[in-house]
């Protein structure tokens, strides 16, 4: 049977940043900035994403502002007829790049928050003034009347920090919150004992969430991640693997995921070499985990296969070295009392845990790791 | 939603037609919703200055259906729409 076509595309046009938060999603052999695709490749790209049926462009990365050529890379993706978002910290815009990326066309932003004080959010960015610089570009984006999400990552130290974050939101106009949980792959796995949260922060935050959107409705939508490391039921990943989004990595490489290099037997396509509706359709690591033909038993047989789709592959594979195992979050994997005593452990470490920050990618000049 | 609404799709919320899948889609942030044609059809008459009576009198005589019948379909799809901040209400 031939798979769906893809909603969604996750640009990430660079991973260089300014920030260097200790949860990056960015895999930790980061590409550099001279092995990065270039304008008119990109535009090429989404035109063929536009072709196979993907509406919705994510420009993400790194810091995506780091792109000398983003206002172009925008006007591209709209001529290509792409609904277009950015994802930033917000550092490397001014108000007057943000009216070329108006002019642009540009539909709508996701501004991270990593604390919602100074003090808290530049410690876990690693910038010093990145919160204040991030609130002036709030109102540039407020007076330019760009539809603006607010992205909050969540873990251990800034988890009693919701009911702020949702103040701000609704005081910088947002119409709506990301709040997302920690999910421990890459630079967040090094961090597990800093960031965990604890089981009782999990449930107070799935309280305060279930109220705020109760008491919020119509002014501000809130989209939330729970921790799901004390859950019993896995995540429906993705939405399915290979079934509604893709991922294209700085140098081309094309993934169903952003963690899927993780699992080391998958081989991926790059645009470079193949037009898009070719890696989608036939691509390796594409097909590898579409349908129930790679599952195991305890997935193939659960009632709930067509639902959860046996969880998170990256997570199987961080957590039990096997990609094709069900998620040890789900109460029917063997692992899973082990990850759930992990989970609390980690949990427990306290307060004064050092964060590993992320580290800036390679120079061209430095010797290859 | 009252008669004298004006219902008005907000900047970053705009009607596409998915020519790939031949389907009219509402294109939001984070969200593709796909319309059926009854959706389809209330939203091409929201224009930000008609009324939501004005709408539902028009698509009433375009479609020969009972006045009362569409303003109900159309207020429950539009209260939907507006609980998502994917449409704006004027008083």
């Amino acid at each position: 049977m031939r798979p769906p076509r893809p909603i969604a595309l996750l640009a990430e046009l660079t991973h260089r940043c300014p920030l260097s938060c200790p949860y990056c999603s960015n895999p930790l052999e980061l590409t550099r900035a001279e092995q990065e695709l270039d304008t008119d490749t990109w535009a090429r790209v989404f035109s063929e994403a536009a072709d196979l049926g993907v509406l919705q462009l994510h420009l993400s990365g790194g810091e995506p502002a780091a792109r000398r050529d983003l206002t172009e890379l925008v006007a591209a993706a709209r001529n290509a007829g792409l609904y277009t978002n950015l994802i930033t910290s917000g550092i490397g815009l001014t108000q007057k790049r943000l009216i070329e990326l108006d002019a642009a066309g540009l539909d709508h932003i996701q501004l991270s928050l990593q604390g919602t004080t100074p003090e808290l959010a530049d410690d876990i960015g690693g910038y010093a003034g990145g919160f204040k610089r991030k609130m002036e570009v709030a109102a540039w984006i407020g007076e330019i009347g760009f539809p603006l999400t607010l992205n909050v990552v969540l873990h251990r130290r800034n988890l009693h920090q919701i009911p702020h974050a949702l103040e701000i939101a609704q005081e910088l106009g947002a119409r709506r919150i990301e709040i997302a949980t920690v999910q421990f792959h890459g630079w967040a796995l090094a961090n597990r004992d800093a960031l965990m949260p604890t089981k009782a922060q999990a449930q107070e935050a799935i309280k305060i969430v279930t109220k705020a959107r109760h008491a919020l409705k119509g002014k501000l939508v809130i989209d939330f991640v729970p921790a799901d490391y004390h859950d019993q039921l896995p995540k429906r990943c993705m939405g399915g693997w290979g079934t509604t989004g893709l991922n294209i990595a700085p140098d081309g490489q094309v993934l169903p995921c952003h963690a899927a290099q993780t699992i080391p037997h998958l081989t991926f396509d790059t645009v470079r070499d193949k037009p898009l509706s070719e890696i989608w359709f036939e691509g390796a690591a594409f097909n590898a985990y579409r349908g129930d033909h790679w599952m195991n038993d305890t997935c193939k047989s659960c009632d709930r296969k067509e639902i959860d789709f046996g969880g998170c592959r990256c997570q199987a594979m961080a957590r039990t070295g096997d990609p094709n195992a069900t998620d040890p979050v789900c109460a029917k994997s063997a692992h899973h009392n082990a990850v759930k005593e992990q989970a609390q452990a980690h949990a427990a470490m306290g307060e004064d845990v050092p964060l590993n920050y992320r580290q800036a990618p390679g120079k061209a000049d430095q010797a290859a790791e | 939603m009252e008669l004298s609404d004006v219902p008005t799709l907000p900047r970053g919320v705009r009607l596409h037609h998915d020519r790939v899948r031949d389907a009219w889609v509402l294109l939001a942030p984070e969200r593709a919703i796909t319309l059926d044609p009854i959706g389809q059809a209330i939203l091409e008459e929201v224009d930000g200055t008609r009324t939501f009576g004005d709408i539902t009198t028009a698509l009433a005589e375009k479609y020969n259906a009972p006045a009362e019948q569409i303003r109900e379909d159309s207020a429950g799809f539009l209260t939907a729409l507006k609980h998502r901040r994917f449409l704006d209400v004027a008083g």
